[in-house]
């Protein structure tokens, strides 16, 4: 039977670091909530905006796939495999953190604040190699449409990562109705609202909110006002 | 009331030192480090420890020996698996698992 949760913007955790504002879905960091840990594979769902001249200094990651989906402003990305990149938006980051990998993420604008999606899976393998990729989705058309932008195929359209899990992005209309088909039944699916609002069933959603669908094969949906969708369809056991 | 005793056991250096330095600026628990699993069985045989943390390094057959080495000799610890490497996640993976809540 079909079943779902709701994650409204505003009971997300904020966290307040001065030169980072994060709104956070799930518990990170210095905050637990044990009603609030994941949704199946999916772990982390951080809204980051990070002030100029500010960022991340380094620090560790291992064992989980770490994608990151620029929104506003420009992040210098910089690794200890010797990658140094700028993301900006129309752009993904991935990282399969594996063995070990240290990075740095700077907004490098001094003036303007960066804001960015920081999304973390628990990954199917334990302890690969540690990789990173960044891909350009800017020109690729998601106007009342789905674009794949994440799979687990290396061979497929978007990223990849070591995770049976599925990223879409779509900007859509007013007033346009579409749906979703999963690509494994057995997958959940979380749906961010990055901007706008639509319902789905009986549930209207808005800016931030999310809401999770497990054991649908597909979801239909109405916007509400102009929006722009991020939908995430992750294993719920792996 | 005593400190929580935490075994971590990662084979990356300097990710093992990041997790240890998070874990011992809580007051509450005190970490200890293993780089290996040979070094984690030795030190687990000469402390008493509430919870061990599986890190980077440790691949499926060595942790069903671990495993079953450490609730042999302590069937009330609780030992997890530890993902993100001293990041975000550490704080929350411990205090659930202390909970019992933990589910991996």
């Amino acid at each position: 039977m079909e079943q779902t949760i709701l994650h409204k913007a505003d009971t997300r955790h904020s966290a307040d670091h001065g030169w980072l504002q994060s709104a956070q879905t799930f518990s990170f960091h210095g905050h637990y909530d044990p009603e609030r840990l994941q949704f199946g594979a999916l772990r982390v769902l951080n809204d980051d905006t990070v002030n100029g001249g500010k960022g991340f200094g380094e620090h560790p990651h291992d064992n989980m796939e770490i994608i990151s989906i620029p929104l506003e402003g420009t992040l210098e990305h910089q690794d200890s495999m010797g990658n140094l990149a700028l993301i900006r938006p129309g752009e993904i980051q991935v990282m399969s953190a594996g063995t070990g990998i240290y990075h740095t993420e700077y907004n490098k604008d001094a003036d303007e604040p960066v804001s960015f999606l920081q999304i973390w899976l628990y990954p199917n393998q334990l302890n690969v190699t540690p990789r990173y990729d960044q891909q350009d989705f800017s020109k690729k058309d998601k106007h009342n449409k789905w674009l794949q932008i994440l799979s687990p195929d290396a061979g497929d359209e978007g990223v990849w990562i070591y995770q049976n899990a599925w990223f879409h992005l779509g900007d859509f209309d007013k007033g346009f109705e579409g749906e979703y088909h999963l690509k494994n039944k057995d997958n959940g699916i979380y749906i961010f609202v990055i901007e706008g609002d639509l319902q789905i069933g009986e549930q209207v959603l808005g800016k931030r909110d999310g809401f999770g669908i497990m054991n649908a094969e597909t979801f239909v949906f109405s916007v509400l006002n102009e929006a722009k969708l991020l939908v995430m369809e992750v294993p719920q056991k792996w | 009331m005593g400190k929580t005793n935490i075994l971590v056991l990662a084979d990356h250096p300097e990710i093992l030192a990041t997790i240890l330095r998070l874990i011992n600026k809580n007051e509450l628990w005190n970490g200890v480090g293993a780089a290996s699993a040979t070094d984690a069985l030795s030190v687990f045989q000469e402390n008493v420890f509430d919870l061990v943390l599986l890190g980077v390094g440790v691949d499926d057959q060595t942790e069903l020996v671990l495993r079953s080495s450490f609730t042999s000799t302590n069937p009330d610890m609780i030992c997890i698996r530890h993902f993100g490497g001293g990041s975000g996640l550490l704080y929350s993976e411990i205090q659930h698992a202390l909970a019992g809540r933990h589910n991996q």
